[in-house]
């Protein structure tokens, strides 16, 4: 069972939709008893990072999650602010944040000399960096939904699965053990986003 | 394959009741279909986006549909974008859950200016998109036209699209009366004065003809995004009804093609 959290952020519906038409057993919850006994989590999220934080430590979800993640090992797929809330910390607020990878989350930043509007908002590639389970068997040509404002800057290099451009390269995979995250939205991406979530829910 | 952001091509539909319409400079509603339907067949065109949009709602003093919504909802896995009646902080939350992107608000962004600030806040500036409707005076002078009270306001559009980037909108949907429905072209002298002074994206609407007023949109009048009704839902001499929409290798190389033209002229 995929247990998607809602800590009241996200696109949940259309993420339970996709999985449901892959065939995968998914819920949609907020109970620690449900992300307890997950066998793998999704943490979605549109919005701003300290909203999220707040949430999640509102509904007392932050040491259920990292109690499963970081020592049950449970994987988790994070999406969009979901990813951007694995990383210690954004500039888009003030709060911490889970600190799952080394890395921060910054502001797109251009130095001027192009017409690039923020947010990053649209249809763009990956470039993927290292093989991996979640982009196994991924068409070249796939292409993904992404709107955001901000982005991840990983220190390790290792964490970093894909990339992507937009002005400049940035992180938009990131994955280390059990913990992935995804800058785009999969579940806004027809096929292509359905074969992500698909090889996280059947090889990850 | 060109490996940078792919313009988003988007068809726009427009709602009445239950079904969907097409006018033709905003007048004469016409039926062509069922909205269900037609989020069915794009989504097996990978389609990159919807917008929809009720055209009463806000006339009507109704309500979104959210039952037709979250019908739409389930079935749409490609972003979308829902306008037409959102008036409050609850519609907009509503919308959300039910799984739209993003919402678009025309008549009352420019009754409440305040509104648009606070969606933007709460949600983000990429979940709003400020719809401004446009038609020439009889001077022949742009102005913002208020679909809610169907009048022509005494507006400028570029410094109503200016304000409406200032109070937190993510995108400006710029649609022409004077070319809806007419299958025209764009009018790009409109668009590139909006899109020269904003620096979100604008979605240009009203008056697509071809496949390639769609890149010459972006290329010519620097749209950043496009969207047409007539062009997606009719089809042929006769305007047959027919979903359609290019293939992905048609749009590559008419925004390819489109891009090098241009570059070989300046």
């Amino acid at each position: 069972m995929i247990t998607i959290i809602d800590y009241g952020m996200g696109n949940l519906g259309s993420i339970l939709n996709m999985l449901k038409k892959i065939g995968a057993d998914a819920v949609i919850s907020s109970s620690i008893t449900d992300i307890g006994n997950a066998e793998k989590l999704i943490l979605p999220g549109v919005g701003a990072f300290d909203a999220g934080m707040r949430n999640l430590a509102h509904l007392n979800l932050i040491q259920t999650l990292k109690y499963k993640v970081l020592e049950k090992k449970t994987p988790i797929l994070g999406i969009c602010l979901g990813m951007q809330l694995m990383t210690e910390k954004s500039e888009e607020g003030t709060l911490s944040g889970l600190g799952w990878f080394k890395a921060e989350t910054k502001r797109f930043s251009f130095n001027g000399g192009n017409n690039l509007k923020i947010p990053h908002m649209g249809w763009n590639y990956l470039s993927v960096v290292r093989e991996n389970n979640l982009f196994r068997q991924m068409a070249e040509t796939s292409r993904f939904y992404f709107v955001h404002s901000y982005h991840a800057v990983c220190r390790d290099p290792a964490d970093v699965i894909a990339s992507t451009f937009y002005g400049y390269d940035f992180v938009s995979s990131v994955n280390r053990d059990n913990i992935y995250g995804v800058q785009f939205h999969p579940e806004k991406s027809h096929k292509y986003g359905m074969k992500v979530l698909r090889n996280f829910a059947e090889n990850v | 394959m060109y490996r940078k952001l792919k313009t988003r091509v988007i068809p726009c539909l427009l709602l009445m009741n239950h079904g969907l319409v097409k006018t033709v400079k905003f007048r004469e509603p016409k039926y062509v279909g069922d909205p269900i339907n037609a989020v069915k067949i794009f989504n097996e065109k990978e389609v990159d986006e919807l917008i929809f949009l009720d055209i009463t709602a806000t006339r009507e003093q109704k309500r979104p549909n959210f039952e037709l919504i979250s019908s739409i909802a389930t079935e749409c896995f490609m972003p979308f974008c829902y306008g037409g009646g959102i008036r409050t902080i609850e519609d907009a939350k509503a919308l959300f859950s039910l799984g739209a992107e993003k919402i678009s608000i025309n008549s009352n962004a420019m009754d409440n200016p305040d509104f648009v600030k606070t969606v933007s806040g709460l949600f983000g500036n990429q979940s709003i998109v400020v719809g401004i409707d446009v038609k020439k005076n009889i001077f022949g002078r742009y102005k913002v036209y208020h679909p809610g009270s169907q009048a022509l306001t005494d507006r400028d559009p570029v410094d109503y699209a200016v304000l409406a980037e200032k109070n937190g909108a993510g995108e400006i949907l710029l649609n022409s009366v004077d070319r809806d429905g007419t299958m025209t072209g764009y009018d790009f002298e409109l668009i590139r004065r909006v899109s020269e002074r904003l620096s979100i994206p604008l979605i240009a609407l009203g008056g697509a003809g071809s496949a390639a007023d769609l890149a010459d949109a972006v290329i010519k009048a620097g749209a950043s995004a496009v969207a047409a009704g007539s062009l997606f839902v009719f089809y042929g001499k006769h305007r047959a009804v027919l979903i359609n929409y290019p293939g992905p290798a048609e749009l590559d190389r008419l925004f390819l093609e489109g891009i090098a033209i241009h570059e070989q002229r300046i």
